[in-house]
């Protein structure tokens, strides 16, 4: 970390010395490559300007909330003793699936723990390693598709951040053909406080193949008074190949702490016949940015694309997202849904592209808003842009306040205010969460859900 | 024994009167019935009772065991034994009748008890059957997409699980065809007893002869203008409402006595 006087606010406490400190602490046999890219990416993140007041991809964003001063990138003095402690509790009490078939657990970008695939899937070729081990055992696939895809939607600064200081995360590869049905989870936990994070989670199916993959994100919520370094700052990449005819559900649970600054950049690559269901889940942070594209690349792709958020409190979330359709035949549904309570905001610019070539598309957006407070602020900004004339593209944003006669019905049966609210929100999301099939990654997510009410 | 005493209430809706002056006591095990002509403010005695905010009571009080309840908010007077049976119970969608009820029973237990999830199923689907209510509706969203039948079976469902000292159940036998009326009617039959008072309210006097009350009252312009025993329900549907305004017409009556 730099001292105040040398760092400017478009690095933070992201300086050359921290970089440097960053790159000293790499494990020394990582590929050249792999540096190379880090040190490209640390220079177009200085060269990059902090979003300004004439970005469009930050209309009603709180820019001025932006911070990159604070933090420090735990890479090069890992996080231990007591907060590494809290940090390890925080997992199991906040976000647990039952039935899952491998996983990782990283704490503060290290890997802390890890389930290890059935011996099975393991000998039909499933991966399910670090971004470390993958530096070796897959190289080539990791350079291929490593953060390849182009950053559209107004974060190139911070996804340039993300690679330059990422130090692990998590490489999933199911090969042709495989089916593997019980979830594979990841989980990103962070000590929180003053702490730096750059998760990462890449996930290839090959053709045919079947997988379900949930990334977790969570840090413990401060209990101390706040003090100068007490926020968090998390800066996240998810990115997801879905090969020809393969079928993936993607799940994102992000619990970060209430003090954390929050990226999450996900980008989604739809090829032939396949089908992608990813499903965001919003809780924590203090502001958070969710940037998802999918690119819907050859006929019969189909991106589904939903979101949850509970935004309470003085919570800001900021949601972009892009359905880019680049071939005949094509599908993207997106539903973002979000509670609003308190003094709380949200902001959802959604756009959808449909090439000149890509007839027949069909695409639906849609943003809804419960607003379950005066003071609470939706803003809403849906979007379309067609270049075909064989097409159909739907596209709303609708807020709503509670139904007094169903608050009513609830209390009469003897229902606190309080718990009414809450069951209308779980009844509000329940259109969404419906639509995950499995079942015990829906109960997990309501138990995450219900933390943010208790 | 509990009571439930309506003691000379008056009730308002966007500041118009409608329930002028209504007394009327229930205890526990018995069944009232409140017949009247539409618009003369049955539904909103029930409604007020519970503590719809829509309702305002300008005169009177309403005890339950003695102590005034008006203060109380509606899930306090639920919670304190009062049940309204919905005229039109509200579809919430996305949420499961076993979640609904499950939070309606944990809202009456004491703060970090909790309820026995095994207990609970058992005895919802014992009700269930008793009431004849498919065992999948537990997952189906609260009256969401409900026929008028489905929706008065889960008010009676959700008055079997919750075990109310007091029922009001407004208009319970509107939208049902014979069927479902014999079977809500029998489902109030069977949740009869010693431990519960009924106050119902009804149009018609059909669903009397399925629930037989063991008191009915005459409600006209806002307040019981006649009381009596199921008999005058059977008089009522003989010579219709007319013969109770024609009654009341030369002069304005004396508020009703009941039943001491």
């Amino acid at each position: 970390m730099s001292s105040p006087s040398l760092s400017s606010p478009a690095v933070g406490d992201f300086s050359p010395e921290a970089f440097a400190a960053h790159l000293a602490a790499l494990p020394a046999d990582v590929p050249v490559w792999w540096i190379e890219r880090k040190r490209a990416a640390y220079a177009r993140f200085t060269d990059l300007p902090m979003p300004g007041p004439t970005d469009e991809a930050w209309r009603f964003s709180s820019r001025e909330t932006l911070t990159l001063a604070g933090f420090a990138p735990v890479t090069a003095t890992p996080v231990a003793g007591a907060a590494a402690a809290a940090r390890d509790a925080a997992v199991p009490a906040l976000f647990s699936v039952a039935d899952a078939t491998a996983s990782l657990t990283f704490g503060d970008d290290r890997l802390v723990a890890r389930q290890a695939l059935p011996a099975d899937l393991a000998s039909r070729g499933v991966v399910v390693a670090t971004l470390q081990e993958a530096l070796r055992s897959h190289p080539d696939v990791l350079r291929e598709h490593f953060l390849s895809q182009p950053q559209k939607l107004g974060s190139e600064k911070f996804s340039s951040l993300h690679a330059a200081f990422v130090q692990d995360g998590a490489f999933i590869l199911v090969p042709k053909g495989v089916e593997v049905t019980a979830p594979i989870v990841v989980t990103h936990a962070s000590a929180g406080a003053g702490t730096a994070v750059f998760p990462h989670t890449l996930v290839i199916l090959g053709e045919q193949a079947r997988a379900t993959v949930v990334d977790a994100f969570v840090s413990p919520d401060a209990t101390a008074p706040a003090g100068p370094r007490a926020g968090a700052f998390a800066c996240g990449a998810n990115d997801l190949y879905v090969s020809h005819g393969a079928q993936l559900t993607y799940v994102a649970a992000q619990r970060w702490s209430l003090d954390t600054l929050s990226f999450q950049l996900n980008s989604t690559i739809v090829r032939r016949d396949a089908r992608v269901q990813s499903l965001n889940l919003h809780l924590g942070g203090r502001q958070a940015r969710h940037e998802s594209l999918s690119q819907l690349q050859a006929p019969g792709a189909f991106s589904e694309m939903l979101a949850v958020t509970v935004a309470a409190d003085a919570q800001d979330f900021d949601q972009r997202t892009l359905q880019i359709h680049q071939a005949p035949h094509t599908k993207s549904d997106l539903l973002y849904k979000n509670a609003l309570l308190d003094r709380a905001r949200t902001t959802f610019s959604g756009l959808i592209v449909v090439d000149p070539d890509a007839q027949k598309t069909d695409a639906y957006q849609s943003n809804r808003n419960l607003m379950l407070s005066d003071d609470a602020e939706a803003n809403s900004l849906p979007g379309l842009e067609i270049q075909a004339n064989d097409v159909r593209c739907t596209h709303g944003a609708t807020s709503s306040r509670i139904d007094p006669q169903q608050m009513f019905y609830l209390e009469a049966r003897g229902v606190t205010p309080a718990k009414a609210r809450e069951l209308l929100v779980f009844g509000f999301f329940e259109e969404v969460l419906n639509r995950l099939e499995h079942e015990g990654l829906h109960e997990s997510l309501r138990q995450l859900i219900a933390t943010r009410f208790h | 024994m509990s009571s439930l005493e309506i003691r000379d209430l008056h009730v308002a809706i966007h500041d118009k009167e409608i329930v002028k002056g209504l007394s009327l006591t229930i205890r526990s095990g018995e069944v009232h019935a409140i017949m009247g002509p539409n618009g003369t403010g049955k539904s909103t005695l029930s409604k007020a009772i519970a503590g719809h905010p829509d309702y305002t009571i300008t005169q009177g009080d309403v005890l339950l065991d003695g102590k005034s309840i008006l203060e109380q908010e509606p899930d306090e007077r639920a919670r304190a034994g009062i049940f309204l049976a919905f005229q039109y119970p509200s579809e919430i969608p996305g949420v499961s009748i076993a979640n609904f009820l499950r939070a309606a029973l944990q809202a009456r237990l004491a703060e970090g008890e909790e309820l026995d999830a095994t207990t609970y199923y058992k005895r919802l689907y014992q009700k269930m059957d008793m009431l004849k209510i498919d065992r999948k509706f537990t997952s189906r969203s609260v009256n969401d997409g409900f026929s008028g039948g489905e929706k008065k079976r889960c008010e009676i469902l959700q008055m079997a699980m919750l075990e109310p000292k007091f029922a009001l159940m407004d208009e319970t036998d509107s939208g049902l065809d014979i069927d479902a009326l014999r079977i809500v009617s029998e489902g109030v039959n069977a949740l009869r007893g010693p431990g519960l008072g009924v106050l119902m309210i009804t149009h018609y006097q059909r669903l009397l002869n399925y629930i037989v009350p063991d008191y009915v009252h005459v409600m006209y312009d806002g307040r019981i203008v006649k009381s009596g025993d199921k008999t005058l329900a059977l008089e009522l549907e003989r010579r219709g409402y007319d013969w109770v305004k024609q009654e009341l017409a030369p002069a304005a009556p004396a508020p009703a006595t009941v039943h001491a």
